[in-house]
């Protein structure tokens, strides 16, 4: 069997209680919250913390605050599942539900939070192996090794951003609360990441992901379309997150954010341009598709080849827009992923046969 | 030819009602004990002062070695023993006779990455993995033979010393009829070349192993294997112990599939560190293991050609197939007969060539998966009649019912079919599906697709030679009226312990929750072979009843006598034995049993199976037989999205003949969980290796594997022919269920988009590819574009039945080597 190594579990009951623990370690220390992705990592060899300061005891990092109008702040602690069945996030942020709702199984959902998911670690398949099978291949740059085993030339590492709310939340706007040894501070998702496998966060070591504060709805609609082989489990393969601001029909605003296509989630903001003062006529959203495909660069390292995965961001991201402008999707609907506010987590039924009669 | 019947003899099948169990939607008998957690699988076992094991392996797919010291392992406090290939006598073993080619531990030369190399014992599994980590190998990398090619290829190194040729473990050339003649007389003559990638079991639980000496020199291992009896006679091989000292304990499975079913180097390791050590020692792989260890679905690639008439009648069919190995020979010799087996016995075929090869390469060792060997061939043949049918301008389903095998004759290849229910089979497919309107008439993007299939009930042959029962049983009946049964079969979740007590329980007319069945246990059960082939509900079931029968006649004796009727009057059901016609005039269970056991002393009985003998005498005949064939047809309906290439299987409906249902409720499980594993292999599970020999996947996230979520809906038609070789007329279920669906899968996507992807599995970007050539006006098709250069043997000729009925070999033969 694989086993977790020994570990100190140190379990604060408050914030700076939490803050101060994690300072006090050092570099040894890591922040658990559901352990979903922590523990299996753990047992790889990937991660060897000696310390971890547990954050489910903290109460105040689990409540989801505020409404449509005003902006919602939630917790990081909130659990992907609470995140996705919450009434205003379900209502108001419908593209966040889903992707909460996307995440792995219902189980690791119940156990997972929306904390955790935006600081998910970086995936490859040459890195999330067991140590026996890095020790075989040579290791890599991002764990016991000196090179990118997926592009050996390169000087940095190439592991995927694979977190299904971090291009929700950007392309929502979101903001990042950081409780620090240096006191709390704000940043805008985009800070929060960098294109790096390694160091693929914009935070220090020992600031701790608090909430993430959602703007006010204002206009804006988004969704989020997932490419996975699998309706659960899988990690995404390539996110489509998708936000406009419309006025009368009138795309006034956009942002699209594309995730594991890179080590952080990659805005397209060339695409964003092509929709704003259109209409999201079929003829403007395939436009935007194009030029969305453009900044997707996947190598061949996760499921699915890489050139598939590029040929897909053109059709996730026609797709995803399409959804907003309300004109039908020929395709087949992702399994898996929710079609629409409170639709539950199950396949929807498959549409009508025997039309041939 | 004759038409689909439900029995043999053209009468219908008694009423259920008149059986009391057999036939009865009744929970398994280990239910209970599954849902609460009670059952103990190998891994929850924990004896006093147990110590752990961990192997080491291999992480060279092919390496020389030259060294090991294991000074630093041994050092770690906590550990008790550590042991190399030098600690076992220079024997090796395998679960075929003719490939002995495994070492517990390697001594020379590891030849996949995951071989295991040394082991160590320690005081838990943390210390045993830090241990083993110290172990220094030295070893001089060889070139990792990946492929079938690159093996193949002149001036690689030679994996093993052994086989047919440079890295061919074994080669096949056979031929009934006059495949030439067949071609000549054809009006339609097709080609196509197919290929199946390899996949694994994938059984939710990985092996484990506790093996414990005791003071009296005995050994006894507890192991999550498929085949006990196997395992207990590679034990005293490999330890040099008479089987007398030595137990075999099967625990339940949690999953089979045939992944289980060899003996395997973990279990010899704990049995050898055991001795040493004088503590009990457990060990369990982790899933990254179970990929190496596997033994699963080999890769194929497929030639085939044939000749047909206009209306569909195969006049000769030339089949090849080439089998990627692996390292090891494990079942390959007779997965390579299987790859040509069973094509004849769904269709007529009035001639057949067989040419088959398998290959030794630095991949973990392939064997039996659920079809073994058969799911890939199927694919080819179900999809190259979809062509034929097409060309001919013929509906494919109907094509089949036509050419359907004639029951109770033999096949080209000396095949005895008993009963088929393949006709009827294919009548409710065809009708419940809407196949007639529904096919090439459904709007692009949609599609249906059609297959049928044959597989075995057990293999007609032991794996090694002897003229001993398939199957033993012993029925015990205590003085309260309780019985046990005993039995060496082992239940992988399929039911074969249920199946035992139902069987009993019809027999003597009790209840199968009166019934204790105890499998499994070489020191207290009779010989079962194993869970393997599809073999246990028939071969089981026949001891069983005969050893019930032989009991029941003696309870129902008693009876009579106390009664004061003829035997012959005396009926048992609900626990009663009564005069038929005076059911007031009876006795309870236990008070015959008393009067029995007073009578004729201990109530014990003894039943057993053998096959019919009815292998031809050509060499190779001994693959193919069974006591009675299964069928299946099946149809899948499938949306395939053109932009993205993904293929979603809508609905799936599929008939089986599977002989009479002893439990409707199992059947339709096992029906249903084949259909599952097969969507898995059409569309996603491959076994991929990257170039310098590593699993690329070996986990449960990323060896993708359908969810519920892909899990369509499934129609389940049971076509209960009464076969008169299985128990109450059953055969087999575990399977044949698996086979046509692939094949139907692919050809509903050629259905819905016009392309043909010729290659298992049936991914979204083998789609677009097709659809991309498509679009180019190139060939819409995806799939193996060349074969190896092999100069397969002169065949073996034999003329077909209808002209030697022994199935002798024509004439001398050359060419084919000869395997230690």
């Amino acid at each position: 069997m694989m086993r977790l190594p020994p570990f100190s579990y140190l379990a604060p009951r408050r914030l700076d209680d939490a803050v101060r623990l994690l300072a006090d370690h050092g570099p040894e220390a890591m922040v658990v919250a559901g352990g979903t992705d922590l523990f299996p990592n753990m047992k790889r060899g990937q991660m060897e913390p000696r310390v971890l300061v547990a954050l489910r005891g903290l109460p105040e990092l689990a409540a989801i605050r505020g409404s449509a109008r005003e902006g919602l702040a939630i917790g990081a602690g909130a659990t992907l599942a609470a995140v996705a069945e919450h009434p205003e996030v379900v209502a108001s942020y419908p593209a966040l539900a889903r992707a909460a709702g996307v995440v792995s199984t219902p189980q690791l959902r119940n156990m997972g939070t929306l904390g955790g998911n935006v600081c998910v670690d970086t995936r490859c398949n040459y890195y999330n192996q067991s140590y026996e099978w890095r020790r075989a291949i040579g290791f890599c740059l991002k764990k016991d090794g000196d090179i990118c085993l997926v592009a050996p030339g390169s000087r940095r590492c190439w592991a995927v951003s694979s977190s299904d709310t971090a291009p929700v939340l950007w392309a929502l706007g979101a903001e990042a609360t950081l409780a620090g040894p240096r006191g709390e501070r704000r940043v805008a998702l985009p800070a929060l990441y960098r294109d790096d496998g390694i160091a693929y966060l914009g935070k220090a070591p020992d600031e701790i992901v608090t909430e993430l504060r959602l703007p006010p709805v204002d206009g804006w609609r988004a969704t989020y379309w997932k490419l996975r082989r699998r309706g659960a489990f899988d990690f995404p393969v390539l996110g489509v997150a998708v936000a406009v601001r419309l006025e009368a029909g009138i795309c006034r605003e956009a942002r699209i954010v594309l995730g594991a296509v890179a080590s952080a989630p990659r805005e397209a903001p060339d695409a964003a341009r092509a929709l704003v003062g259109e209409r999201l006529t079929p003829e403007v959203i395939a436009r935007a598709a194009d030029a969305a495909a453009r900044p997707a660069k996947p190598l061949d390292n996760t499921d699915l080849v890489y050139h598939y995965r590029k040929r897909m961001t053109r059709v996730y991201v026609g797709r995803a827009l399409r959804e907003l402008a309300g004109l039908p999707i020929d395709g087949l609907w992702p399994p898996g992923m929710r079609r629409g506010p409170g639709e539950g987590d199950l396949p929807s039924p498959a549409p009508a046969r025997d039309r041939a009669g | 030819m004759t038409e689909a019947c439900r029995t043999d003899d053209g009468s219908p099948p008694p009423p259920v009602a008149q059986r009391a169990v057999v036939g009865r939607r009744l929970p398994k008998v280990d239910a209970w004990a599954k849902v609460t957690g009670e059952t103990r699988y190998a891994d929850d076992l924990v004896l006093p002062r147990m110590a752990y094991a961990k192997l080491l392996r291999a992480q060279h797919p092919h390496a020389r070695i030259r060294r090991v010291d294991a000074a630093a392992a041994r050092a770690v406090p906590g550990v008790y023993a550590v042991i190399t290939g030098e600690d076992f006598p220079p024997v090796r073993f395998g679960i075929l006779p003719v490939s002995q080619d495994e070492e517990p531990l390697c001594r020379d030369k590891v030849r996949h990455v995951g071989d295991p190399v040394a082991a160590v014992a320690a005081v838990d599994e943390e210390t045993a993995e830090r241990a083993a980590r110290l172990i220094a190998v030295d070893y001089e990398p060889l070139e990792p033979l990946m492929s079938i090619e690159r093996a193949l290829a002149e001036g690689t190194e030679r994996i093993h010393e052994y086989g047919d040729g440079h890295n061919v473990h074994k080669l096949v050339s056979l031929e009934f009829g006059d495949v030439a003649e067949g071609f000549r007389e054809a009006d339609l003559v097709r080609e196509d070349a197919f290929f199946f990638e390899g996949n694994t079991h994938l059984p939710m639980e990985q092996h484990a192993a506790v093996a414990q000496w005791t003071a009296d020199g005995k050994l006894t291992l507890w192991s999550s294997t498929q085949t006990p009896h196997y395992v207990h006679r590679a034990l005293g091989k490999v330890l040099g112990l008479p089987l007398s000292r030595i137990r075999v304990i099967a625990t339940p499975n949690g999953g089979g599939f045939g992944g289980k079913s060899d003996p395997f180097s973990h279990e010899m390791v704990v049995a050898r560190l055991a001795q040493l050590t004088g503590r009990p020692v457990k060990t369990t792989l982790t899933r990254e293991e179970v990929f190496y260890t596997h033994r699963g679905r080999h890769p194929v690639l497929m030639w085939v050609r044939s000749g047909v008439r206009r209306d569909g009648e195969i006049l000769a069919l030339h089949f090849r197939t080439w089998l990627d190995g692996g390292a090891y020979g494990s079942y390959g010799v007779a997965s390579t007969f299987y790859t040509g087996a069973l094509q004849t016995v769904t269709y007529r075929v009035a001639r057949y060539k067989f040419e088959g090869c398998r290959v030794f390469t630095n991949k973990p060792p392939c064997g039996p998966k659920r079809g073994h060997g058969t799911p890939q061939p199927r694919f080819a043949l179900e999809v190259h009649l979809d062509r034929i049918a097409e060309q001919l301008g013929l509906d494919p389903a109907a094509m089949r019912r036509r050419t359907v095998v004639p029951q109770h004759q033999k096949t080209v290849n000396h095949l005895t079919v008993t009963t088929c229910g393949l006709p009827e089979c294919i009548d409710r497919v065809v009708e419940a599906s809407g196949w007639t309107r529904k096919f090439r008439r459904l709007p692009y993007g949609r599609g249906i697709g059609f297959a049928a299939s044959a597989y075995l009930s057990g293999a007609g042959l032991p794996i090694y030679r002897n003229d001993l029962p398939h199957s033993g049983v012993v029925v015990k009946i205590d003085r309260g009226g309780g019985v046990a049964v005993f039995c060496g079969s082992t239940d992988i979740g399929q039911g074969s312990d249920s199946v035992l007590a139902y069987v009993v329980a019809e027999v003597l007319g009790i209840q199968p929750e009166d019934v204790r069945v105890v499998t499994a246990d070489t020191d207290l059960t009779p010989v079962d072979l194993g869970s393997y082939s599809s073999r246990v509900t028939l071969m089981t079931g026949n001891a069983a009843k005969d050893a019930a029968e032989k009991l029941r006649a003696l309870l129902v004796d008693a009876a009579a006598r106390k009664l004061e009727v003829g035997p012959a009057e005396i009926s048992t059901r609900e626990g009663r034995l009564f005069v038929r016609g005076d059911p007031a005039r009876a006795l309870a269970f236990d008070e015959a049993a008393r009067l029995a056991e007073a009578a004729a002393g201990t109530l014990v009985a003894a039943g057993s199976y053998t096959p019919p003998r009815r292998a031809a005498r050509y060499k190779g005949a001994g693959v193919g037989p069974t006591p009675a064939y299964s069928y299946s047809a099946c149809a899948v309906e499938v949306r395939v999205d053109p932009e993205t290439g993904e293929v979603r299987v809508e609905r799936v409906w599929i008939a089986h003949d599977g002989g009479t249902a002893i439990n409707p409720l199992l059947v339709e499980g096992q029906v249903e969980g084949s259909v599952y594993m097969a969507l898995g292999e059409a569309l996603m599970e491959e076994s991929a290796f990257r170039p310098h020999g590593l699993h690329k996947i070996p986990s449960m996230l990323e060896y993708k594997s359908p969810t519920t979520l892909e899990t369509p809906e499934i129609t389940t038609f049971l076509v209960e022919t009464r076969d008169p070789e299985g128990p109450f007329g059953a055969k087999e279920a575990g399977q044949g269920p698996l086979l046509p669906v692939i094949p139907a899968v692919a050809n509903a996507v050629y259905d819905a988009v016009g392309v043909r992807i010729d290659e298992v599995p049936i991914t979204p970007e083998k789609v677009l590819l097709a659809l991309d050539r498509k679009a180019q006006g190139r060939v819409p098709r995806v799939g193996p574009e060349r074969l190896p250069a092999l100069a397969f043997p002169e065949p073996i000729r034999v003329p077909p039945p209808w002209v030697d009925p022994a199935g002798r070999a024509a004439a001398a033969v050359h060419g084919q080597g000869s395997v230690p």
